[in-house]
């Protein structure tokens, strides 16, 4: 392996060194370093910065600011953030959860990336130096980005209403099958007043199924009410075809999983 | 390509290396250090044979860069029995027949040990879950779960 880690205090020299040809961002290492061994001769400069902000987790006032750095097993340990520490569990096994970061799982390729699943249902911001970037659109274009990742933000979800689901053959820990994140509020009648859905394996990044989310709608969370959701679930989805799963299996299963996680 | 220094506490013994810059903390410990006991199964983070303890979390030392580790104090399985005393988590491998091929212990035993180090009564699941990220291909997993039980058991013994 011929690679070459460069490391800076602060973020912006960081971003002035990762314009260089053949760099790549290093953050916990489970994404860059792991090409490296397989074979990735794409990259030969690593370039990481220690700026303590990056490693912080600010929950104010509802808010959450997590750093990009934060790793899986710190966010599974914050007393804040029970909500999210089945999301963050789902991430590998422990050693990977004290290695992988949030910065880092924002770039995971299908099928892994599962916090970044439950980012998009909460309707996270991504934050760079140049400023914050919705999550969605943030993921549709993350192939070009080349600004360093410094934080991600979103409202702390009340209890109960986010909901995460990881499907793997393996237990109690394998690669995805799929993942599904969902953020659905109800007004006072029971009836969906406003949902996200975030997939996970349907694509190769995570997605939302704004059809299922649409049909959701003035629905009860009961078999019929959720029976049009479940019929849209797949609708504008892509699923992968890898050695965990084809993408005939993940879209015929995934009505299966949505509806639990919608009766859970 | 050039050398940087890396220092850090290995088993309570300080080690400094120049190395390549990039080189994992696995080949710097076999090739450089000569500590063979993690061991480099997959390289790409998925079987946990190379698994170490750094500053008191379990890590993988194939996808870890070694001068990111300049300051820490690491455990390997090479490090835990003491004036030829095997630790209790690889006495109770031995004695519940946890150890076939041999090639995952290593990084089993770490991972087991990280756990007891901070759960020293675990369940069963709590151990499953730890060793959820060690791929075993000789026992089925159940001696192994066994061992770091009895492991567990042996320790509370000896502290009452």
């Amino acid at each position: 392996m011929a690679l070459a880690l460069q490391t800076f205090a602060t973020v912006k020299d960081a971003n002035v060194a990762l314009k260089a040809q053949g760099t790549c961002y290093f953050g916990g290492g489970t994404l860059v370093v792991r090409a490296a061994n397989e074979g990735d001769i794409s990259v030969s400069g690593l370039i990481r910065s220690t700026d303590p902000a990056l490693s912080a987790i600010e929950v104010t006032g509802g808010k959450v600011r997590i750093g990009a750095s934060v790793t899986m097993a710190a966010i599974a340990r914050h007393p804040d953030l029970g909500t999210l520490a089945r999301a963050a569990r789902a991430v590998g096994g422990p050693a990977i959860r004290n290695m992988a970061t949030v910065g880092g799982n924002l770039f995971a390729p299908a099928p892994y990336g599962d916090f970044a699943v439950a980012l998009l249902a909460l309707g996270a911001t991504v934050s760079t130096d140049d400023g914050e970037t919705p999550i969605e659109t943030f993921l549709a274009n993350r192939d070009g980005s080349r600004a360093i990742v410094t934080s991600v933000g979103f409202t702390v979800p009340k209890a109960g209403d986010f909901r995460f689901l990881k499907v793997s053959r393996v237990k109690p820990k394998g690669i995805s099958v799929l993942s599904i994140a969902a953020m659905l509020e109800q007004a006072g009648d029971g009836t969906v007043s406003s949902a996200r859905i975030a997939l996970g394996c349907m694509a190769d990044r995570p997605i939302r199924a704004k059809a299922a989310e649409k049909a959701l709608l003035g629905r009860r969370l009961d078999q019929d009410g959720i029976a049009p959701a479940l019929a849209a679930a797949g609708e504008g989805t892509s699923p992968i075809t890898d050695p965990i799963a084809s993408a005939w299996y993940r879209a015929e299963v995934l009505p299966v999983h949505l509806r639990r996680l919608l009766l859970s | 390509m050039a050398k940087v220094p890396v220092q850090f506490t290995l088993n309570g013994s300080e080690k400094a290396e120049f190395i390549d810059s990039g080189t994992t903390l696995l080949n710097a410990l076999r090739d450089k250090i000569g500590d063979t006991s993690p061991k480099g199964g997959c390289h790409q983070g998925t079987c946990g044979a190379c698994s170490v303890i750094i500053d008191g979390e379990l890590r993988l030392s194939c996808l870890t860069l070694a001068e990111t580790c300049n300051g820490a104090a690491i455990t390997t399985t090479s490090g835990l029995s003491e004036g030829g005393v095997l630790h209790p988590v690889q006495r109770a491998f031995l004695d519940t027949f946890a150890t076939q091929c041999g090639f995952c212990t290593p990084g089993t035993i770490m991972a087991a040990k990280v756990l007891l180090d901070h759960t020293p009564n675990p369940s069963r699941d709590e151990v499953v879950e730890a060793l959820s990220g060690n791929i075993c291909r000789c026992t089925g997993y159940e001696s192994i779960i066994q061992a770091v039980l009895l492991a567990a058991r042996a320790n509370s013994q000896n502290a009452a």
